[in-house]
């Protein structure tokens, strides 16, 4: 544990924003719902124009990492920080302008049913940018044609297939340009070509706009794809935290496991007993 | 679990529960005032206009034509038989005036209206929508909420008034066409009796049980559980609190008014 700890502060320094400071950093983070801690005091650091992808088992925690870069969680110990500035407990006005640095992919896409994709994409331009209507028609074209969905501005949510969803989704967490973009689950739900497509959309996005990419995920696929680091949450904590080729070579059995797609040895145990 | 522990358990909760609606409540209405101003407030009351006046007005309509219908038809003999009948539309308007046209608009609100809105809200919650909300730097509560509520608020005495006049006509249909009162004596104890104070209260009431119907709904959405059982469960909850909730302010509003009314005027007998 002490090893990934100072992996986690070392890890690609020359990465770090240009004073040096990680852009966002979990120091300590503690979480619980009720009785069920799911973060047990999380520390890591993520480097500007990094992919980041977070792995686990579902419930480990993983979206809820996420929440608390955004400040939708606030921690019940221990402090988020993005570029050095608390998130946890900022007023409100400062954490809506917080807010327009990240873009956020939600699992369920979370597109607004009432509205046609123009007016989900128009959404965040109009509430944070003083922009004429023409303007923001052209902004919405550019993000939707970045995404590969032309024409398709005046048709509902609801006549979209999952990966188009997914991918208006992407392009309206891009709209006001972000700095971080965070994906919760991008390719859960799609067919393996969908899913790939979400994953060159990661990788094209990251070679554009040079934004901080984090992958909540647990295809392993998509992980090894867009991935510059692994991080890896178990029982509120990350057991590992490596690149790609780190995670195919670690002794660790509980990420082999886990890379590999087998049950644990508890699991088979508990399996065996009741059988 | 103890009894004891289950009661301790159910009123922590409640009280939680109660905490977090007047929280709820509270931020609403500080957002409202500055609202109020806004253009994009009112570019989005005007769907929430239609979907609470429009296609509510229908069902308030009917339910005041036939209130108003068995109020006259339950009356009259009783009326008669004491030689009242050409006092009829005092009991029939001023019943529903003051109470059952606020009472039953509220309930057809609360039972169309609050439950769509929870509904909306609540599928909103589970997928996620609220937090993209959140996570585009915008507050749900003032993007979704205070538009809603405005609505409610604003709407609910104008259907009260459809439902009253819906409600009048039909009792006098009833007294005039079918138990051949005269219209003349008819209206004119209806005037004498039915003063500005009993529109006022009909208002009032209006004003509190659409505030309460759309807080109510929204809240119930905003903080459903997971699931499609988890909004179906809001649905319910929130039909039922608002029901409770109108039958409750009607009590408390009916016994403060009639408090200040004497204060103001002095007893009004309505048989003199």
């Amino acid at each position: 544990m002490a090893e990934v700890a100072d992996k986690q502060a070392t890890a690609n320094p020359e990465a770090a924003d240009v004073d040096g400071r990680p852009i966002i950093e979990l120091v300590d983070v503690y979480k619980r719902f009720g009785d069920l801690h799911v973060l047990r005091g999380i520390n890591v650091r993520l480097n500007k124009g990094e992919t980041t992808v977070i792995i686990g088992e579902s419930g480990a925690g993983k979206s809820v990492v996420l929440k608390h870069i955004v400040g939708l969680l606030d921690p019940e110990k221990g402090e988020v920080r993005y570029r050095g500035q608390v998130i946890g407990g900022m007023k409100r006005r400062a954490l809506t302008e917080l807010r327009t640095h990240f873009g956020y992919l939600f699992q369920m896409s979370a597109l607004f049913d009432s509205l046609t994709v123009e007016e989900n994409l128009a959404f965040p331009l109009v509430e944070h940018r003083k922009l004429a209507e023409a303007r923001i028609k052209e902004i919405v074209a550019q993000k939707l044609s970045m995404v590969g969905l032309d024409g398709i501005q005046s048709k509902k949510p609801a006549d979209l297939s999952g990966g188009q969803r997914k991918r208006v989704a992407l392009a309206r967490a891009i709209a006001l340009d972000p700095e971080v973009i965070l994906y919760d689950e991008p390719t859960t739900g799609l067919d393996p070509p969908r899913a790939d497509v979400i994953n060159e959309l990661i990788i094209k996005l990251k070679q554009e706009t040079g934004a901080t990419s984090i992958v909540v995920t647990h295809d392993m696929a998509s992980a090894n794809k867009v991935a510059d680091r692994i991080l890896m949450l178990l029982e509120g904590r990350f057991i590992f935290d490596g690149t790609p080729a780190e995670l195919t070579g670690t002794d660790d059995e509980r990420v082999r496991d886990f890379v590999q797609g087998r049950a644990s040895r508890e699991d088979m145990m508990s399996l065996q007993r009741k059988g | 679990m103890s009894f004891l522990a289950t009661v301790g358990y159910k009123s922590i909760h409640a009280t939680e529960s109660f905490g977090r609606f007047w929280t709820f409540a509270w931020t609403t209405l500080r957002f409202l005032g500055p609202g109020l101003f806004r253009y994009k407030t009112w570019r989005l009351v005007m769907p929430n206009f239609y979907e609470v006046g429009n296609r509510t007005l229908p069902v308030v309509l009917i339910t005041g034509m036939f209130v108003g219908l068995v109020l006259a038809i339950q009356s009259y003999d009783q009326l008669a038989a004491a030689g009242f009948e050409q006092r009829m539309g005092i009991l029939v308007n001023m019943t529903l005036v003051q109470e059952l046209g606020p009472v039953l608009a509220g309930v057809m609100l609360a039972g169309r209206v609050g439950g769509a809105l929870t509904a909306e809200l609540g599928t909103m919650n589970v997928t996620e929508q609220l937090d993209a909300l959140r996570a585009m730097g915008s507050d749900p509560i003032r993007h979704l909420v205070v538009p809603r509520f405005l609505a409610c608020l604003l709407l609910t005495p104008l259907l009260t008034v459809f439902a009253d006049l819906a409600g009048c006509l039909s009792g006098f249909f009833v007294a005039v066409e079918l138990k051949n009162v005269p219209s003349e004596p008819y209206w004119y104890f209806t005037k004498d009796a039915l003063e500005r104070w009993d529109l006022m209260v009909g208002f009032i009431k209006s004003v509190a049980f659409g505030g309460a119907i759309g807080m109510i709904a929204c809240y119930k959405g905003f903080h459903c559980r997971h699931g499609a059982s988890g909004v179906g469960r809001a649905c319910t909850e929130s039909f039922v609190a608002s029901f409770i909730a109108i039958l409750a302010i009607d009590f408390f509003l009916a016994t403060f008014l009639q408090g200040v009314y004497k204060a103001l005027y002095g007893f009004k007998s309505l048989v003199m």
